[in-house]
């Protein structure tokens, strides 16, 4: 029995060696399902944004299924989607995804998780990975989603993007303070 | 439980006032624990394109060589039970060996080196193993606190077996004498925790006449055997 490595920030100066062509890219032109833009900025506890951060996103496709191997569900995956995205914000602390509304996944005890995102948070400044979900506020399996359910009635609205176009969904990420994001600890 | 939760004082609480960015940017509700779903237990399966062996040898990225001394950084990425996990992506960043990053936003006196841009990635084989060659860094100021300084690391980035595994760490080197006063490093409460982040001088990666050797195994969340917990 080994003992985890511990985390540690990744700190100011990470763009040259963590950013990725096209991370912004999650769903190629040909993928299946409704695309979308998912933008948003990251901000702190005295509201100012976050010229660096990296956000990491990662999603099943349009049928709900995850391309990895533990994913034993019969649905089919789609050579255009792969499902992760990766985007450092710029200097006013936005950062924006093409994507695809993803399907629903099983939940645990045989539930259906709503659609959503799994989010990931790194920043000079934050020792870990902070862990969140974006969901869509016009989503109405949201109401039965087992994982919501277990965040505080008066915190879940954080975690809605909001619909901002036709095509366009808006998920602002506030790190403390009023308004702070739900964070999970996975 | 095939993916324990960490135990407690492994990872760094993100409150950590010592190290001073952290002040705003740490959240103050508690974090709602769930339960590892799909969307936890997988994740994105090497997500690049191809590697080139430069890549890995951060020493032949440009025309000529980088100044600096040259090390060989090598290990294992295993799993708590201690089996390896192969094919998965390792990235790495660091600065030269004046202490400096090839960043617009870094303004350290120390010169940039053309023939070092500092940023490597590679692949774990079959046995979990992977290694780079680059150049030993620097320790270079920052404005955390008067006089402060980091000791000399690099940058890691993990991915593992599922999202729930993903790893940003970094890697420090024996000896150092700025290590105890370093309060990224201080950050994490265990002791034997802060240790594991520590590499190892190892007379048998050393190559003769060529570079010194240092091994720095990773280990990440969960097993490979039964992925799947909670369903």
């Amino acid at each position: 029995m080994s003992g985890l490595t511990p985390f540690q920030t990744l700190g100011p100066f990470f763009d040259f060696g963590l950013v990725i062509r096209n991370g912004d890219l999650v769903a190629q032109p040909g993928a299946q399902g409704r695309h979308i833009v998912i933008e948003g900025v990251v901000r702190d506890g005295a509201g100012d944004v976050l010229p660096d951060a990296l956000v990491e996103i990662w999603q099943a496709n349009a049928a709900g299924k995850y391309r990895h191997p533990a994913d034993d569900q019969d649905r089919p995956l789609d050579p255009a989607f792969d499902g992760f995205g990766r985007v450092a914000t710029d200097d006013q602390g936005q950062f924006s995804f093409k994507t695809v509304v993803p399907g629903r996944v099983a939940g645990p005890n045989g539930k259906v998780q709503a659609p959503h995102l799994a989010v990931g948070v790194l920043a000079r400044g934050l020792l870990t990975r902070l862990v969140t979900r974006l969901y869509f506020e016009d989503e109405p399996s949201n109401a039965d989603d087992p994982i919501l359910a277990l965040v505080p009635a008066g915190r879940r609205s954080t975690l809605l993007a909001k619909r901002v176009g036709p095509d366009r969904y808006r998920f602002d990420i506030k790190l403390q303070g009023e308004g702070e994001t739900v964070f999970f600890d996975v | 439980m095939k993916y324990p939760r960490p135990a407690a004082g492994t990872h760094p609480p993100n409150d950590s006032p010592g190290y001073r960015s952290t002040i705003l940017r740490h959240p103050k509700e508690p974090l709602v624990i769930i339960p590892h779903t799909l969307s936890e237990l997988t994740g994105p399966v090497y997500p690049y394109g191809r590697m080139e062996d430069s890549d890995s040898d951060l020493t032949r990225q440009h025309a000529g060589e980088p100044l600096g001394e040259r090390i060989i950084v090598q290990g294992r990425v295993l799993d708590e039970d201690g089996r390896p996990i192969p094919k998965t992506l390792v990235e790495v960043w660091q600065a030269n060996a004046a202490g400096r990053y090839a960043h617009r936003v870094d303004d350290h006196p120390a010169p940039l080196d053309p023939n070092f841009s500092g940023a490597g990635r590679t692949v774990t084989d079959g046995e979990g193993r992977y290694r780079f060659v680059t150049i030993r860094p620097g320790a270079y100021p920052w404005r955390n606190h008067p006089n402060a300084w980091r000791p000399a690391h690099i940058h890691f980035s993990l991915f593992g077996a599922g999202f729930l595994s993903r790893l940003i760490t970094q890697m420090y080197f024996p000896g150092d004498p700025l290590m105890p006063i370093d309060p990224v490093l201080n950050s994490i409460p265990d002791e034997r925790a802060r240790q594991r982040l520590v590499s190892k001088f190892d007379l048998k990666v050393t190559q003769p006449e060529w570079a010194l050797g240092f091994t720095f195994d990773i280990v990440l969340r969960g097993s490979k055997a039964t992925p799947m917990e909670n369903r």
